[in-house]
């Protein structure tokens, strides 16, 4: 019994200091002269060495005997701490963690014996040189004549700057002796606390504040000094225990952190890469239980980091980097939750090839593929089953990892980001909770209840009122749905979810707090929303288990309780979400479907044009001015915006002369702010009427200056603005005619329908490019003939014989057939098309700007080096 | 004389009273925590209706269940108000609304009997066994029998 209890302090003992020591021999090996350092690390070994030989575990004695004698050596000067040396005393460590585990689950050594690993410390301490042969030691290198070279770079990166480092520190070495001394005698004045006590004082510290809040309530109506006096201390030492109480359960990051320069040393030493690893913050503070939750799926990221990340150090010097590659950790506390982010300096996510393993490997589908922003094509690697090392190493790999990753960090109600730029690193930004205990949430009331809704969930609310506001609700045979922003979104009332009863009447303003499950979206309608609060989470009793609409239940500040609502469970109760995962993932291929044949357009009113539209896409900005502030500078209107002067083009007055903008009312201007990215330009108009999602049908051309023609959107016939003629005819020149613009490319634009080409010009000249248009396959290459052009974008109906004939047709003449060909699609295109795209460079819809100029740009980037190539290879034309 | 009193203290039980509707119940006072007037509930949609709702006791969140509901008796009229019988289980406190709290009462081990075969059923499966006082029988509520309600919709 009491040998029991001598044990388990032993073993609580021994792994807090040997989580210590890992950190302390790789700070070591960069200051191998530290003798605090060293000092601490002899003495963890020591005192094992000394309670195994009491409590009897004579293996482990053994090993750490052994290690011992070398520790001792080098203590005393008598030899060098090699990088060798160093992975042969972490091989002990590492035998000595295995024996501790084994003793903890069966109070007994493990029986095995650790001959080889005796003999070779046995052997480094008698020669002073490493073992005789290079055996392998890590288990992860693939044969032992490998080894040498991959401990090796690091090897010299120590020696390297080891004497830089002494050399410095040796003036200041007394300084950093006394913070050694200070860490531990810190470490002297802390006694262990059973974290059940602490739970339970938290519990009391909030029955307490709840006790505070009604004394403070009752005390206001109450004269008398003395006791509002003693209420309001009660009231600043609780808020000062609450907190106290609070940060006992706190830990600093570092806690986690400590333990990853050794997993990074290993990896590095394993992978034959250099790595560098910093960190900073290592003390924010996190609650314990999520201190816990992030330890895995950080160390996950940090070895993916070091295995896929970084390269080796030659591909490094290559292309241009220093060797020895970084990683780094952050912390920080930011808006009430904790980041973390976790960046290296390596090749980066290559948004292209982790589209075509995902393809590979059937998680999308190639429509998907083609539509996928960069930023979408890298998150991708959080989907179950996905990996992109070529190889399947025993570090990482083996496609089981990131959606791991993900899964456990939203579980504590944090979430991740990855963000990378080819070439240059990446950096996966994890958002966590200061604590699960506390989170915010959203108060709202539905009948006489008050309800809260976690804030993780939430994404945004919409308030309707009145006759018009209620009409917006629209139903699909008794189903409510609300367009929002041209996306049609699931409602559901949380009356009829909990079967709380209809309202006496029929409420004026209609509340829907948007929210997001899951990956998927619905809107709640409630009766009231309150503000939002830190609420704390508590548990319902077993007999509400089975209730899924219900996450737990918290007290208010007035001492009642309040359902907090699970969003998941209220979306599946109320049919608004489907309980079948697939079903949803259909959902979305079907949206994304939609998106292809759908544009956004910006619907405005101008004089007496009551239906104007352009699209979406090449909207920067809607901006809202006071008359006032709008001036006068060469004979135009321009207002200062953002620093800038933006100048304003008056619609009304440019699509119709003779009537008199009526610019001097009360009512703030109207701007949609056109941009590309360095210019601005403001296009004044009456009204933003709305923004719809539709198929664009052209119906007819234009028939009026600055009109592209006219078309059917949400039922009702809309002029199509011809922003680019617009803005020329205000002598604003600036969208691709800006001389010197040297990225821009010569573009034949070939559709038969002008409007479409219209559009499709818009799109282009705005980034700079210019364009010459054709309606068909001859005059396509009529024109091709006469200019000297970049680049083809043709849509596959192409009158004359479509797309793929003019293709075929360029492919024939000289000098035409290594022109890139782009194919323009769009909803009323057969989809048996797919087979033509092939024959194209790239399939884009007509109305997808983003896409059309990523590939724009990517095309005319790859014709300029291989111009430059083949002039560079003639003899006649290289200097 | 010493001899008897040491016996019976060792066979004696004490109970926590209380009634329902007629019925007299007792618990063990061990497994209760405490006695509470009635308190303000937060009703939880959807639950089963024997579930009358939440009470903050002291920062702890205690599910109430009204034991009229329970033992599948009448609803009580409005107007009269039910008290908390706090109760201790493994997941935590319970209160069970009963209508009035009775004594804590000592009773001797030789006057139990198990419930008599022809209790209603719903009745006999909630009770361990009755004890035979003068005048009145004392039913042994099983709280764990009571707090195994599963939500039914």
């Amino acid at each position: 019994m009491e040998d029991r209890e001598l044990i388990t302090d032993f073993l609580i003992e021994s792994n807090e200091n040997l989580a210590r020591l890992d950190q302390e021999m790789v700070e070591l090996e960069q200051r191998p002269k530290d003798g605090a350092l060293l000092a601490s690390i002899f003495r963890t070994i020591h005192t094992i060495k000394g309670t195994c030989g009491v409590l009897g575990f004579s293996t482990l004695e053994k090993i750490t005997h052994r290690g011992e004698n070398i520790l001792s050596q080098v203590r005393n000067e008598e030899r060098d701490l090699t990088p060798g040396l160093v992975s042969l005393v972490l091989e002990m460590v590492d035998a000595v963690k295995l024996e501790l585990r084994a003793i903890e689950d069966t109070s007994k050594e493990s029986g095995h014996e650790y001959h080889e690993l005796i003999e070779r410390l046995e052997y480094a301490s008698h020669h002073k040189t490493e073992a005789p042969v290079p055996v392998c030691e890590p288990p992860v290198c693939e044969s032992p004549a490998e080894a040498p070279p991959a401990v090796q770079p690091v090897a010299i990166a120590a020696i390297e700057s080891a004497p830089v480092a002494a050399a410095v520190s040796q003036p200041a070495g007394s300084p950093e002796a006394e913070s050694t001394s200070t860490k531990t005698s810190v470490a002297d004045s802390t006694i262990r606390v059973d974290v059940m006590l602490l739970d339970k004082l938290m519990n009391l510290v909030g029955e307490l504040v709840l006790a505070r809040n009604q004394i403070l309530q009752f005390s206001t109506n109450v004269e008398d000094a003395g006791f509002n006096a003693t209420s309001q201390r009660l009231n600043l030492i609780t808020t000062q225990l609450q907190e106290g109480v609070m940060k006992t359960r706190m830990q600093p990051i570092g806690v986690v952190w400590n333990k990853l320069p050794r997993v990074v040393r290993d990896l590095a030493s394993a992978c034959g890469k250099q790595i560098q690893l910093d960190m900073e913050g290592a003390g924010t503070e996190l609650d314990k239980s999520i201190i816990e939750a992030i330890k895995d799926p950080l160390t996950h990221i940090v070895r993916n980091s070091c295995d896929h990340g970084i390269e080796l150090p030659d591909a490094r010097a290559k292309t241009g980097k220093p060797v020895q590659g970084r990683l780094t950790l952050r912390a920080f506390h930011e808006g009430g939750q904790v980041n973390i982010e976790i960046s290296d300096d390596g090749r980066g996510v290559d948004p292209e090839r982790v589209k075509q393993k995902a393809l590979q490997k059937g998680l999308i589908r190639p429509e998907q593929a083609q539509r996928m922003s960069e930023r979408e094509a890298t998150n991708l690697i959080f989907l179950p089953g996905f990996s992109t090392a070529e190889q399947v190493t025993n570090i990482s790999g083996r496609g089981v990892g990131m959606d791991v990753v993900k899964t456990n960090i939203e579980k504590i109600g944090g979430t991740v980001d990855i963000a990378s730029r080819a070439g240059h690193g990446t950096t996966v930004k994890i958002k966590i909770p200061l604590t699960l205990a506390i989170i915010p949430g959203l108060v709202v009331m539905s009948g006489q209840e008050r309800f809260v809704i976690p804030q993780v969930s939430l994404l945004e609310l919409v308030r309707l009122e009145g006759e018009s506001g209620r009409r917006q609700i629209e139903r699909i045979h008794g189903t409510p749905v609300y367009r929002r922003r041209g996306n049609l979104l699931p409602i559901t009332y949380l009356r009829d979810v909990l079967r709380l009863g209809k309202p006496a009447e029929e409420p004026d303003v209609l509340n829907i707090v948007i929210l997001q499950a899951e990956d998927r979206q619905f809107g709640l309608v409630v009766d009231g929303i309150h503000d939002t609060q830190e609420i704390v989470v508590k548990p319902l009793g077993k007999q509400l288990k089975g209730l899924t609409c219900y996450a737990g239940a918290t007290i208010m500040g007035d001492g009642k309780v309040a359902l907090i609502l699970d969003v998941l469970g209220i979306g599946l109760k109320s049919g608004v979400l489907t309980e079948v995962r697939e079903s949803g993932r259909l959902d979305r291929d079907a949206h994304d479907l939609g998106d292809v044949e759908r544009q956004s357009l910006l619907l405005f009113r101008s004089g007496r044009f009551e239906r104007l539209a352009v699209p979406l896409s090449l909207v920067a900005r809607l901006e809202e001015f006071p008359r006032a502030k709008i001036e006068h500078a060469g004979g135009q209107e321009v207002v200062q915006y953002r620093g800038r002067i933006l100048p304003l083009i008056p619609l009304t007055s440019y699509l119709d002369p003779s009537s008199r903008s009526k610019g001097d009312g009360e009512e703030p201007a109207q701007v949609i702010v056109f941009s590309d990215g360095e210019h601005r330009i403001g296009v004044l108009v009456d009204q933003i009427v709305d923004i719809v999602e539709d198929v664009v049908v052209a119906k007819q051309q234009a028939s009026h200056r600055g009109l592209l023609g006219s078309a059917v959107v949400g039922q009702k016939v809309t002029d199509f603005l011809d922003l680019h003629a617009v803005i020329e005819n205000f002598g604003e020149t600036w969208f691709g005619r800006t001389g010197g613009h040297n990225s821009g490319a010569t573009i034949l634009v070939a559709d038969h329908s002008l409007f479409a080409r219209g559009l499709v010009r818009n799109v282009l000249e705005m980034a700079g490019h210019r364009v010459v248009e054709a309606g068909n396959v001859s005059e396509a290459l009529e024109k091709l003939s006469r200019h000297k052009v970049d680049m083809v974008a043709t849509s596959l109906d192409l009158a004359g014989g479509g797309g793929t004939r003019l293709l075929d047709q360029m492919k024939q003449q000289t000098g035409l057939g290594n022109v890139p060909a782009l194919a323009l699609v769009d909803g009323g295109d057969d989809p048996g098309f797919g087979d033509a795209c092939q024959k194209f460079d790239d399939t884009l819809g007509k109305f997808d700007r983003e896409a059309m100029l990523r590939s724009v740009e990517k095309l005319s980037a790859a014709l300029a080096a291989s111009s430059a190539s083949r002039q560079s290879s003639h003899p006649l034309t290289s200097r | 004389m010493k001899t008897q009193q040491l016996q019976t203290e060792t066979a004696n039980r004490q109970f926590s009273t209380f009634y329902v509707q007629d019925l007299f119940f007792g618990i063990e006072v061990l497994e209760v925590q405490e006695v509470l007037r009635y308190q303000e509930m937060t009703k939880v949609p959807l639950a089963p209706d024997l579930i009358e709702g939440l009470i903050n006791l002291r920062g702890q969140i205690v599910t109430a269940i009204d034991m009229r509901r329970r033992l599948r008796l009448e609803p009580r009229t409005t107007g009269e108000t039910p008290m908390n019988m706090v109760v201790r289980s493994d997941d935590g406190a319970v209160s069970l609304l009963v209508d009035e709290i009775g004594d804590v009462l000592e009773v001797r081990n030789d006057f139990y009997e198990p419930p008599p075969e022809n209790t209603p059923r719903e009745l006999r499966e909630m009770i361990a066994g009755v004890y035979k006082l003068d005048g009145k029988l004392l039913l042994v509520l099983d709280t764990e029998r009571v707090l195994q309600s599963q939500p039914v919709n």
